[in-house]
């Protein structure tokens, strides 16, 4: 189960949401933009920090305001795709996938580097520098490279909002795939309901930075 | 041909030159570098009067700078007499000084080109690198300084060649002493002082050219490779 209570005073307006997801597959965070989700994503990656509040993923609280823990993002074993893939532009493909890898003790692991790039169909790529990759190919890695890191929680921020509409459709069986492959949270983050619908089980609206609907069903 | 064949002494003060301004250059970078990471990306309230501080070399007359040295590290300075107590370093009429005030004058050149490749690295590549595991040294070490290669390049041999052109500031701490501070310029202008310098002072002059022309042509040609090679070209 993940929980996630927070509270966080922004610029525009005061960020105060609170819901749970269930500890596996895919829940949306669905919401026009400016709503305030991948602040809320972003609290849960450690990269930007409540005012208060309680963060937890099975048990393990990565922010606890009462108990004064802010775990910083390197511990909180949580991936994250960024909507703008973010890959590393002087490091091989090869080298952007295995960079968090690296960083996890081998007991615990429980993502192969072998089976994430036959799973994302990222094979041919490896030896190639990300300016060189198109989009779908640089989020596809992207997803690789957290999914490595043997992930609690993985976090994805509008993976596909950069993509056309062909490119939508060629990463988009993936991160289905990826669900059931990894029995593993997914919190998506999205302001497109038809992606939604096709990827997740549950979903959480989000409007000015509250949630308006705790969870629903797809 | 015959008049380009440089005497000892004119030899002696390129080697020189040459020791000084690599000196300057490696004592120098790590510090640059940190000031830059200080500039471009930490906010505290005397922030200003730093960067002004780093800057001062390059609007105060180099011979302001060689005298504040002189008070300051001379034998008897404020930080010189401690250096030679505790540490039994002398930096006043050697070619330390010479280093000191050839890293000195060049430090603000090198402080902005590396800021400025700095503050070009997307800050969301280190918060990537972050939830990916590594902690902010790491991140530092393998996405920062990577990514901020072109400006170190670049920020090195600006800093080199203006240490090899350094003059005020050294003649005025650490004197003109042949084979000891007498670098290029120094050189060149002892030579000026003189009713037969002529042919050596062109010598040293057109030295002087060929350097520092060599030096923006392999900075802009580094940082270019660079560059292509970050966005994939190669």
């Amino acid at each position: 189960m993940i929980t996630v209570q927070v509270e966080k005073k922004l610029d525009a307006f005061m960020i105060q949401a609170g819901f749970q997801a269930p500890a596996k597959g895919v829940t949306a965070l669905f919401g026009p933009s400016g709503a305030g989700k991948t602040s809320i994503i972003n609290m849960v990656a450690g990269l930007l920090r409540p005012d208060g509040g309680l963060i937890q993923v099975n048990g393990r609280p990565l922010f606890d305001s009462q108990n004064g823990i802010d775990l910083p993002p390197e511990q909180r074993r949580v991936g994250y795709v960024f909507q703008d893939g973010r890959l590393f532009p002087h490091l091989s493909v090869r080298a952007n996938l295995a960079y968090g890898m690296r960083l996890v003790p081998k007991e615990r692991r429980y993502v192969e580097l072998e089976r994430v790039v036959a799973l994302l169909g990222i094979a041919h790529l490896l030896e190639r520098r990300p300016a060189t990759l198109s989009g779908g190919e640089k989020q596809r890695v992207a997803i690789g490279r957290a999914l490595l890191t043997s992930p609690s929680l993985l976090l994805m921020d509008e993976p596909l909002a950069s993509l056309d509409a062909l490119r939508k459709a060629e990463v988009l069986p993936f991160i289905r795939r990826l669900a059931d492959a990894f029995s593993l949270p997914i919190l998506y983050v999205s302001h497109d309901w038809e992606e939604i619908e096709a990827l997740a089980a549950n979903w959480v609206v989000v409007e000015a930075g509250r949630v308006v609907t705790p969870m629903g069903s797809v | 041909m015959g008049w380009l064949r440089m005497t000892p002494a004119e030899l002696a003060a390129l080697k020189l030159s040459l020791w000084v301004s690599a000196w300057a250059v490696a004592a120098s970078l790590p510090v640059g570098i940190f000031t830059a990471w200080v500039l471009a990306r930490t906010r505290f309230p005397g922030k200003p009067l730093l960067d002004g501080l780093v800057h001062l070399p390059l609007v105060l007359p180099p011979v302001v700078i060689g005298y504040l040295l002189l008070v300051l590290m001379g034998r008897h300075g404020l930080i010189g007499a401690l250096l030679d107590r505790y540490l039994g370093v002398v930096v006043a009429f050697n070619w330390k000084g010479a280093v000191l005030a050839a890293a000195v004058m060049a430090f603000p050149l090198m402080v902005r080109a590396v800021r400025l490749s700095l503050e070009a690295v997307d800050p969301g590549l280190e918060a990537a690198a972050r939830t990916l595991g590594a902690g902010p040294v790491r991140v530092f070490i393998t996405i920062t300084l990577p990514l901020m290669t072109p400006g170190i390049i670049t920020g090195a041999i600006l800093a080199f060649a203006r240490s090899l052109g350094e003059f005020g500031a050294t003649i005025t701490f650490v004197s003109n002493i042949p084979g000891q501070t007498q670098t290029l310029p120094l050189a060149l202008y002892a030579l000026t002082q003189v009713p037969e310098g002529e042919a050596g002072a062109a010598r040293l002059c057109l030295l002087s050219i060929v350097i520092a022309m060599a030096a923006l042509l392999v900075s802009e040609g580094l940082s270019r490779r660079f560059t292509r090679r970050l966005r994939g070209q190669r």
